[in-house]
This record gives structure tokens, sequence and C-alpha cells, in this order.
């Protein structure tokens, strides 16, 4: 049987993957994918740590987190599809709109 | 109770009806009002006869203000002075409403005028049925509320708004000093009620109240301050300057609001305070001063008055001033009584001035007027009525209820006697002026403009019947107040005896016995002699000598020119109040105080926030990854304080 720890590095592994990802790509389609990375690490581990605990809570909290993901996909992605209308471009260091 | 509380409501619900519905009402817009009003004359008379059989009556409406031993209700007090201003009240106002009928008819808020008038009749009454200190002073505030919107009726005209202005400013500083007696009435006695007050005046009789570390006695103190109201209301020096510029309003207003009615509330609250006054040898005699050289500083500036108004208003403030002297001198009923047949012809006199002003088609100036005695006779006839009475010819109402102050003051001790002698000039100056205008206005050529002398009219018959009432009351009305040494009975004042007590018959018995009844009736020819005199003296100055007035006032330009001028107070005001309060705001507490200070403090704390946020927003670059990289940052240095720092 696989420990715990595995599936807790395996998790941060794909966590801190998914970081590096948003914070050094400038393409926002790749971003948006890196922080679906991040969230489905976080699954792995409260998958394992249910399974360990015995709880089923950790997993009805995953299905709240890709029902989130789900709907975050679908809007993330109506604003990715309007900016580009907008701006033609998909690179982050192009847009600055928020700028005082 | 229903019946006395009806007097005031009826004039009240004509207001509430005009002032909703009025506009609908177009012309027909007086018939509400005139209907409320004459009920209400009609109620009020047959107090007066329910107050003559001897049935007075103090009853609360309901109870306002209850909080501690702070108790106040709105009350319903008849007694004899109540009635007889009842009387007075709806009287006047009942012909002042019909009168406008055609004086006011085509102006645009007619119905308006209507409402005002309402309003003002229903203060007015509830002020003089009022048994509490407060609801004086509330209704006391309201006429002058009144008098603001009637004298600004036509508030285009800047001269009128600023005439109105003028008024309410004057009448509060008056009404501040009144403001703070009722508080000191209420401090020292815990109640605000009349009879409370005035039935435990003696057991605080030698009390006194300690003013910046000096103690004054208390009734001295409270009597000065409501008479400080008193002043402002009725126009006595100091605080007489607003009203001849409160000639601005409508002239049936001028009539009703500053000659019969509000101006007098002054004499009227200080016979309702008699037992306060009579504690106070001081103020009685601050009254008595006040009102004597009042009335001898009026009378010498309606001299030089070309303005018919204007010579009626000053009028106004001398004889008021001839009411507090009576006041002052303890003969409350005395002036109660000229109080009552001034009403009558003073509103005669300015309702016959508006007569002549709408003949000549707005012309006020009586340099202008003259020679209309045959085209406009019943105004004409009316006016001398009028004027004969106010310059105390016998037997005209003027002459009983002036001569019963002139016999009181001259009978008195004390400061009274000395007063006599200003009044007497004055009474000799009344009958001067008020046949200069009959002359001016009536005889000689007539100086108007043609064309306006083409138009010359007698008024409709709406307007000439209030001139026939109150011409027949200016001549009557003093038969009420025959004194004893002419047989009469003095009715008027066993009458007011239920109000005033007996004192007043104690110190005229004193003085008749004292002359044997001969220097009554000396004094009385004297003061015949002097009206006449006047009126001989003007007879010969502007019929006889025409030329005579101009000569005079060449001689003694000096004196000429202070009198034209008002004695320059309203320029002294100008100069030592107006200006320094103008300069002290613009400098001082505009631009320094307010623009420096509070607008700098309030400026500086925004400017604090702007210059650091100019600072900070440098951070807000707009870029997503220096977000994403701020926010792994913070959750790297949180992790690391989390599992090393600890």
């Amino acid at each position: 049987m696989v420990p715990l720890s595995w599936y807790i590095g395996l998790s941060a592994v794909v966590f801190c993957l998914g970081m590096v990802g948003v914070l050094t790509r400038r393409n926002i389609i790749i971003i948006f994918l890196s922080i679906e990375l991040m969230l489905n690490a976080v699954n792995i581990s409260l998958v394992a740590f249910s399974h360990f605990l015995n709880s089923m809570r950790g997993q009805v909290f995953v299905f709240f987190i890709m029902a989130v993901a789900a709907a975050e996909a679908a809007i993330g992605l109506a604003i990715i599809i309007s900016l580009n209308r907008n701006k033609e471009t998909l690179n982050t260091a192009e847009i600055n709109l928020l700028k005082w | 109770m229903l019946k006395y509380a009806l007097i005031p409501l009826l004039p009240l619900s004509a207001f509430v009806f005009n002032g909703l519905l009025g506009r609908w009402l177009k012309d027909k817009a007086h018939w509400p009002p005139i209907i409320a009003v004459l009920t209400s004359f009609v109620l009020a008379v047959s107090t007066l006869f329910d107050v003559i059989g001897g049935h007075t009556v103090d009853g609360v409406l309901y109870s306002w203000i209850t909080s501690g031993l702070f108790d106040v209700h709105i009350g319903i007090k008849v007694d004899q002075l109540t009635a007889v201003m009842l009387i007075v009240v709806t009287t006047v106002s009942s012909l002042v409403h019909i009168y406008s009928v055609g004086y006011m008819h085509g102006d645009k808020g007619y119905a308006r005028f209507f409402a005002y008038l309402g309003l003002f009749t229903f203060s007015m009454l509830m002020l003089v049925m009022a048994d509490n200190f407060l609801q004086l002073y509330v209704f006391w505030e309201a006429v002058g509320l009144c008098s603001y919107f009637l004298i600004g009726f036509w508030y285009e005209k800047k001269s009128a708004s600023d005439a109105a202005k003028k008024a309410f400013v004057v009448n509060r500083v008056g009404d501040f000093g009144f403001g703070l007696g009722v508080m000191l009435i209420f401090v020292t006695f815990g109640s605000l009620n009349y009879d409370t007050v005035f039935t435990s005046i003696a057991a605080h009789a030698g009390q006194t109240v300690s003013i910046l570390g000096s103690s004054y006695d208390l009734y001295t103190v409270i009597a000065l301050l409501l008479f400080t109201g008193a002043v402002g209301k009725s126009a006595q020096l100091p605080l007489h300057v607003w009203l001849p510029d409160a000639m601005e309003g409508p002239t049936p207003v001028s009539a009703l609001i500053h000659a019969a009615t509000m101006v007098t509330a002054g004499i009227f609250m200080v016979a309702r305070c008699h037992p306060i006054f009579n504690q106070s040898q001081t103020a009685l005699d601050v009254v008595t001063w006040t009102g004597g050289i009042t009335a001898i500083f009026a009378a010498t500036i309606a001299l030089t008055q070309y303005d018919i108004k204007r010579v009626v208003a000053y009028s106004t403030i001398s004889q008021l001033g001839y009411m507090f002297v009576g006041c002052g001198v303890g003969a409350f009923s005395a002036g109660i009584f000229h109080l009552m047949t001034h009403a009558f012809f003073k509103g005669l006199l300015f309702l016959g001035s508006g007569s002549v002003i709408h003949a000549l088609s707005g012309e006020q100036d009586m340099r202008n007027m003259g020679g209309l005695k045959n085209k406009i006779p019943w105004t004409y006839w009316t006016f001398m009525a009028a004027s004969v009475s106010i310059s105390g010819i016998p037997p005209f109402a003027g002459f009983f209820s002036k001569d019963e102050i002139l016999w009181k003051a001259y009978s008195s001790n004390g400061p009274g006697h000395t007063v006599y002698y200003l009044l007497a000039i004055a009474a000799f100056l009344t009958a001067f002026y008020s046949f200069r205008l009959i002359f001016m206005t009536f005889y000689g050529e007539c100086r108007a403009s043609h064309e306006v002398a083409h138009h010359v009219h007698e008024s409709p018959k709406v307007m000439l019947v209030p001139l026939f009432v109150l011409a027949t009351l200016a001549v009557i009305a003093g038969f009420v107040g025959v004194p004893h040494v002419l047989h009469g009975s003095n009715g008027f004042e066993s009458f007011m005896s239920g109000v005033f007590g007996e004192g007043n018959a104690a110190t005229e018995g004193a003085a008749e016995g004292a002359s044997g009844g001969l220097g009554e009736m000396t004094m009385m020819i004297v003061s015949v002699l002097i009206g006449v005199s006047g009126i001989a003296l003007a007879w010969f100055m502007y019929i006889i000598r025409p030329d005579l007035p101009g000569k005079v006032a060449k001689l003694s330009f000096a004196v000429h020119d202070l009198l034209s001028k008002k004695y320059y107070v309203d320029e002294i005001y100008e100069a030592t109040i107006i200006n320094p309060i103008k300069v002290s705001s613009t400098h001082f507490f505009w631009r320094f105080v307010d623009v420096g200070i509070i607008d700098g403090f309030v400026n500086a704390v925004g400017s604090i926030v702007d210059a650091m946020s100019r600072v900070l927003r440098r951070l807000q670059s707009g870029y997503y990854h220096h977000y994403a990289f701020g926010m792994a940052f913070g959750v790297f240095v949180m992790v690391g304080i989390f599992l090393f720092a600890r």
C-alpha cells in the first residue's frame, strides 16, 4: 500500500508546478491551466487524507472544488474570449487595464 | 368651551382651506375667510356678553408637553382683558377682510393673501386667549411670522422682501429677551401657568438674581426681559425701525397688523403680566420713560414725512408710546382703553390711506396729492373722523382714551408726572401732523399728474363699508369709558377692574381727592386746547400760508433734516451694528474661521490621504503577475513564519 507521504509529496509537486506556471508564464490560457493544476493538487491531498482518516468529508470537499472549478472555467474562458476580442492579445504583459 | 375654541379655530380652518384649495377659487377666494372671521366676530361678541355677565373661563384644550416639572398645555383663558382684545381683533380683522376684497382685487396672490390673513387672525386670537407663558410666546412668534409673510407679500419687490426681513430680525432681538424672561419665570415659579405664577408672586418678592456677579431684583429682571419683547413687537425705541419699513406690505395688512392688533400685543402682554410689573417700580418707570420718549420721538418724525403711510406709521409708534405710559403709571385699563380706540381710528386711517392710494392709482407721496376732498368725499369724511379722533377732540373716541392716559400720567407720582409734558407736546404734534396729512391730501390744488388726476375715483362699496363702520367706532367707542368727572360711569375701567383690581380706582380716588376733581377737568380742557391749537397751526401753515412750511424747513434746515432723516437711526444702526457684523462676518468668520480653519481642517485631511495615496498607488501596476507574485510571496512568508519562527 502506498503511504500517505507519497500522496502528499505528489500533491506538493503538482501544486508547485502549477504555482510556478502561474508566476512565470505570460499566456493567459497557460496560466488558467496552471490554476486548474493547483486546484487538483489540493484535491489529491484531500482525497488522500479522506482515505487515511476513514472520513468522507474530504471527498465531499473535492466534489465542491470540482464544481467550483467547472464554474470558474466557464466564466474564466468567457472573460478570456472577451478580453481577446478587445485587446487582440493573450499576453498578460500587455494587459494592465487596472493600472492606477 | 367649544364656543371659545371655535373663535380662533375658524380662521385657522379658513387658512388651511384657502392655503390648500384657494388657487382654484380664484376671485372667490375671499368667501371662506370672510365667513369664518365674521362667525368668529359673532362668537367674540357673545363671549363679551358672557364676561360682562361675570362668566370668565380658564380651561385646558389639551396637554401639550409633559416632561417632569415642565407641564404645558394649550389653554384658553377668557377674562375681561381677553374679551376686549377678542372684540378688537375680530372687528378689525373682519373689516380688513372685507376691505381687502376691493383693495386686493385682481392681485395674483389673492387667495394666498386671504390665507395669510386667516393664519394671522388665528395666531393673534390664540395669543390673547393664552393662559400660559409658553403659549403666549409661541403665538407671539407666530404673529411675527405672519407679519413677515404679509410685509413681504409682494416679494418680487426687493424693498418689500428687505422690509420683511428687517421686521423679522428686529423682532427677534426683542423676542430673545422675552424668551429669557419666560425661562426665568419657569426657573422661579416652576410653572408657566398665568394663575400659578400670579398667585405665588408674593412668595418670591425680594428675591434677587445674580447676573455677571452683581445681583438684581428678581421681578425687575423678569419684567424688563418681558418688556424687551414688548419693545420689539410694539415698535418702541430703540427697536422701532422695522415698523415704518413694514409699510411696504399691502395697506389692509398695515391696518390690521401694524396698527390695530399685532403691534399692540406688547401692550397686551404688559397688561397681562401686570402682577409682575407691579412688583417692580424700576420696571414700571422704564416702561413709562420708554413710552413717553417714543411718543414724542415718533411724533416729531411724522411732522416731516411725505409718504402718507409712513406718517400714519410713525403716528402708530407714537400712540403705542402713549399706551405704554398708561401701563407704566399703573393705569393698565387706560392703556388697554387707548389700545381699543386706537385700533379703530388707526385702522381707519390706514384703510383711508389705502382708499386714497387706490384712488390715485398707487401714488403714496403726499406732495403729489391734494384737492381730493370733493373727488372722494366718503374717504375724506371718514378720514376726517379718524383724524379728529386721534387729535383728541371731544366727544370722539380718541379724546377719552388719550385724556385718560394724560390724566393718569399727570396725577401719578414718579416719572409719569414728568413724562406727561412729553405726552402733551406729542399730543400737539399729533394734531398737527394728522391735519397736515389731511390738508396736504384733501385740500388745495391737485398736484397729481394729469393722467392720475383724470382717473381719480371713489373706492368701491366693499371698501367704503369698512370705512363707515370704523368711522362710527372711532366716534362712539370712547363712550364706554367716559370719566366720572364728566358725570360718566367710566364703565370700561370698572369692567377692567376684574383683571387689574381696584388699585386703579384707589389711585384715581386719591388724585381726585387731592385736587377736588377740578384738576382732571382743567387737564381735560388743556388737552382739548392742545389738540385744537395743533389743528389750527396746521390750518394756518398748509391752507392760509402754504408757503410757510417751506420757509420753516429752510430756516431750521438742520432740525428739519434731522427729522426727515428720522434722527438717522437707521444710519446709526447701519454704522454701529450692521456694518461691524458684516465686516467681521466677511473678513473674520467667513474668510478666516470658515475658509481658513474649518475648511482648512477638512481639506488637510483630504490632502494628507491624497499625498499618501500618490505613493502607495505605485503598487498598483495593473500587471497580473505582480499581484500573483505578491500573493505567492505572502504565502511563503506566512508558511515560513508558521514552520520556523515559532
